[in-house]
This record gives C-alpha cells, sequence and structure tokens, in this order.
C-alpha cells in the first residue's frame, strides 16, 4: 500500500477523465494519471513513460533504469508479488 | 549468519559501512551509548528487518522503529465503528487488505465478514467508486486510512464522486498525517533520538519543507530515504555525518523520486478535500492533536461519520499490551510480555504484530537477524 509499483503508461483510456492504462509487470489496469500530467501538454505526452502508482494513482514519473531497478528491490524485499497481486486484483 | 545477500552492488554496501564503522568511532558510539536513529516509516523498518541490516552494520548505531505503520496505529474504536457501518444490510463496506486484520475490541474486519457483512478487499478506492456506479441501490463506503501516501488517492476519488455526481458513495476517513506525529515523537518524555530516516514516499507528496522544524526547533537532522539497502545505508551515513559535525539539517537521499516541493496537484487535492481534526486517538500512543484529518463540510455528502450515525467509540488498548512503548521506541518488540506468545503474527493482540511494515511482526518474522542473535 505504501511502497507502491512501478509500471509503463501504455494507453490513454480517457483524456478528460484523466485515466490511463499501465503495464506493471505484464499486468494491466485504468489508473488516474492526474498526479503527474505534465502541465500545458496534451496526456498523450505520458504515453511509454514510467511511473510510481499507489493503489490505483500514478504519484511520480520515473526513469525506466529506476523503475527496474525498484522493480528488483520490491523482489528483493519480498513485496513485488503481493503488490503486483494487488494490482491485478478485481472486484465484483 | 544466513541472511539475503542485501546489496545489488556488494562493494558500495562494504565500503559503506566501513565509513559508518569509522564514523561511529570518531563519534566513541558504542554498544552501550549508540548513536539512535528512527525510522519513521514502515517501509523502512521492512527493508531493514528484510535485509538484516541492524546486524551487518557496527553496534554503536541502533535504529528505533517508529510510528509510520499506518496500519499500525489504527485505534481499536475505529475498527469496532468500522464494523458497525460494515453491519448495516445497506452497506457494501470496502477497504485495503492491510486493514482487513487488525483487531477491534470484539472482532476484525475479516471475523466481520465471516459473520456475514459484506466486506470487500479492493486494490484502490477507484473501485470502491466503481462499486458504487454498478450497485446504486447501495451504501458503497470506502475504509481509507493512511499517511500522505495514500491521502491524495482518496481525496481524488472524492472530487472524481462529486464531478460524476455518485450519491452513494462514502468516505470512512482515518488518514493520518505524519507531522504531528513525528512531532509527538520528539515531545515525548525520554525521547532518545539522535536522528531521522525521513519517509520516502510521503516526501514524495509533501516535499521537504515541513520537516524544517525538526532541524530548527528541535536541533535534529532527517534525511528522506529510498528503500534499497544502500539508500538506507547511504541515509544512515548521511546522518552519521551531519551529527559529527553538529549539524541538523533536513536532506534528500531519494532525490529521484521526491521533488523539494511534493507534488502540487496531491496537494491540492489534500487540501481541497480535507481538514485537520483537533485530535486523533492513535493505537498506544493516544491522542495526538492535529495528527488526524476530516473531510470539509463541502464534501459533507461524502463522509460515512455523517451519513451513518457513527458512535465514535475510544476503546482503550488492553493493559498488557505495550504497542505504544514500541512505538515510541522505549523498548524492543521483544521485550513486550505478549511478545511471542500471546501476541504473533497468527494471533495479533497488537496492530504492530499484523502487517508486515509493523515492528513487532518483523522481529517475530526476522528475529534471527536482529543484533547481537544471530
Ligand atoms: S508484541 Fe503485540 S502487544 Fe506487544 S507491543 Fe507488539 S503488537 Fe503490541
Amino acid at each position: 500500500m505504501c511502497l507502491g509499483i512501478p509500471g509503463r503508461i501504455v494507453a490513454i483510456v480517457d483524456a478528460n477523465a484523466m485515466l490511463a492504462t499501465v503495464d506493471v509487470s505484464g499486468v494491466r489496469r485504468d489508473v488516474d494519471v492526474q498526479c503527474v500530467a505534465l502541465p500545458g501538454a496534451p496526456l498523450e505526452a505520458l504515453l511509454d513513460r514510467w511511473t510510481l502508482v499507489h493503489v490505483g494513482f500514478a504519484m511520480s514519473l520515473i526513469d525506466e533504469d529506476e523503475a527496474k531497478a525498484t522493480l528488483a528491490i520490491l523482489a528483493g524485499i519480498g513485496e513485488a508479488d503481493a503488490e503486483i497481486a494487488a494490482f491485478a486484483e478485481r472486484v465484483e | 549468519m544466513t541472511m539475503t545477500e542485501p546489496f545489488h552492488d556488494r562493494d558500495t554496501g562494504r565500503r559503506l559501512i566501513d565509513r559508518i564503522g569509522e564514523k561511529l568511532d570518531r563519534l566513541g558510539a558504542t554498544e552501550r551509548a549508540p548513536i539512535h536513529l528512527m525510522e519513521v516509516c514502515g517501509g523502512h523498518t521492512h527493508a531493514i528487518f528484510r535485509h538484516g541490516l541492524a546486524g551487518v552494520l557496527p553496534p554503536g548505531v541502533e535504529f528505533l522503529h517508529g510510528p509510520g505503520c499506518p496500519v499500525c496505529v489504527l485505534p481499536m474504536g475505529r475498527i469496532d465503528d468500522c464494523v458497525a457501518i460494515a453491519d448495516d444490510p445497506r452497506v457494501i463496506l470496502t477497504t485495503f487488505g492491510d486493514a482487513m486484520r487488525v483487531p477491534g475490541s470484539k472482532k476484525s474486519l475479516l471475523q466481520a465478514k465471516a459473520d456475514g457483512a459484506d466486506i470487500r478487499m479492493v486494490y484502490s478506492p477507484l473501485d470502491a467508486l466503481a462499486l458504487a456506479r454498478r450497485n446504486p441501490d447501495r451504501e458503497v463506503v470506502f475504509f481509507g486510512l493512511g499517511f500522505e501516501t495514500t491521502m491524495p488517492s482518496t481525496a481524488l476519488t472524492i472530487q472524481r464522486a462529486e464531478r460524476e455526481g455518485i450519491a452513494n458513495f462514502s468516505l470512512f476517513c482515518n488518514h493520518i498525517t505524519i507531522i504531528p506525529t513525528i512531532k509527538a515523537v520528539l515531545d515525548s518524555p525520554g525521547m532518545n533520538v539522535d536522528g531521522f530516516i525521513g519517509p520516502g514516499h510521503v516526501s514524495m507528496v509533501i516535499g521537504l519543507r515541513p520537516y524544517r522544524f525538526i532541524a530548527k526547533r528541535y536541533n535534529r537532522p532527517l534525511v528522506v530515504a529510498g528503500f534499497e539497502p544502500l539508500d538506507v545505508l547511504q541515509s544512515v551515513w548521511m546522518l552519521l555525518d551531519q551529527i559529527g559535525c553538529g549539524a541538523a539539517e533536513i536532506e534528500n537521499q531519494y532525490a529521484r523520486i521526491v521533488p523539494e516541493n511534493g507534488n502540487p496537484q496531491a496537494i491540492g487535492a489534500i487540501g481541497d478535500v480535507f481538514e485537520l481534526r483537533d485530535v486523533f486517538e492513535w493505537r498506544g500512543l493516544g491522542s495526538i492533536d492535529h495528527s488526524g484529518v476530516a473531510i470539509r463540510a463541502r464534501y459533507a455528502r461524502f463522509d460515512a461519520e455523517r451519513r451513518f450515525a457513527v458512535k465514535g467509540v475510544t476503546v482503550s488498548d488492553p493493559t498488557s499490551c505495550q504497542c505504544g512503548e514500541v512505538l515510541k521506541g522505549a523498548i524492543k518488540p521483544w521485550q513486550c510480555k505478549l511478545f511471542g506468545g500471546a501476541c504473533t503474527p497468527e494471533t495479533p493482540v497488537g496492530a504492530l504484530m499484523v502487517s508486515s511494515e509493523g515492528a513487532c511482526a518483523a522481529y517475530h518474522q526476522y528475529g534471527g537477524l536482529r543484533k547481537g542473535a544471530a
């Protein structure tokens, strides 16, 4: 919950609603990207960027090396699987 | 000693440990008179234990585990209130998985679910909002908790609910703020913290400025740190460096994620939706002034505390449990009389035993790595 997980922004779902699809280790879901929207730029500018996702919200843009290192750290402290499982969670 | 290789870059790790040792020698710090560093954030507590960092560092430095695990400090009364809301047959109660096992005075949310309450685990408050959209005849309540890391997500969800005119969604708000918490630690009698390892992801939201008072008024250094073992070691070294020359500054070891001024959009959403409560009760620490936030009157219709008759019960912790002393760094987890006996991760008495970020659960899981024991 507090550590978050890095993912790559792969599609813009709804620019008005500020939603984009983020891919975390092959798992995809829609994420709120308003906290990382670049001022004055269209939301498409976020495509292919890496971001740290906390509970469904992109909270910080990071570079690819940082993202991979962070994934390795999460795996190292045994948190990656739990974070990815949570990210994959769907409610009925 | 058995432990995972803690460093992606072994040489840098060794070198840092050597340099930390030299600094400690120069400071005259020993096992009997160590420098005390408090990691505020539960994520750091977890990383320190997982990698056995306390065991690889010289004995002249000791980690105190701070109150920064939001699940651990939820008071029993709030869980009881939450169970009462969930028992309303109109309600679908949603929350993060971490909150499910926290003990209330009678039951946890997990037990309430087993007893028939409609309680669902969600990954995001946005999932709770989606449930409300799909179930217009039900009341969907999100049990929100966490420090400033998760606070923007609930604030933005409430703004979204308002924009979409969703009438059957509300938040039972248990968010807490980091600054009054650190202040409570600094003001507690017998406080022996020489420096702070600052929370990484809270700082990503709030930036560095809110910590200035720690240096200015309390003359203690704080270094915001990342979660990799090398990050933690480097921040320990930066803190010792400051302590060695009598400095007290707020530094940023985690600049790759933490901007000086935080995240303006997130800060804006928090300020729009939330206001400080006069006081909020913490498990183990009692009431701390201005430490919690509530929903502003403008968003009252999304406030579960106003929509449901929440009693606001206060239940004192079991007298035998010493979570408060552990949270303030006054005793180590294994010094609690219940540790490992009545209180285990399977049968938690205190919340510090529930979350993997809680100090007691971490000691219990990785106890063999603790200083002097391995
Ligand atoms: S062992 Fe249990 S009761 Fe004792 S301080 Fe830890 S969590 Fe609290």
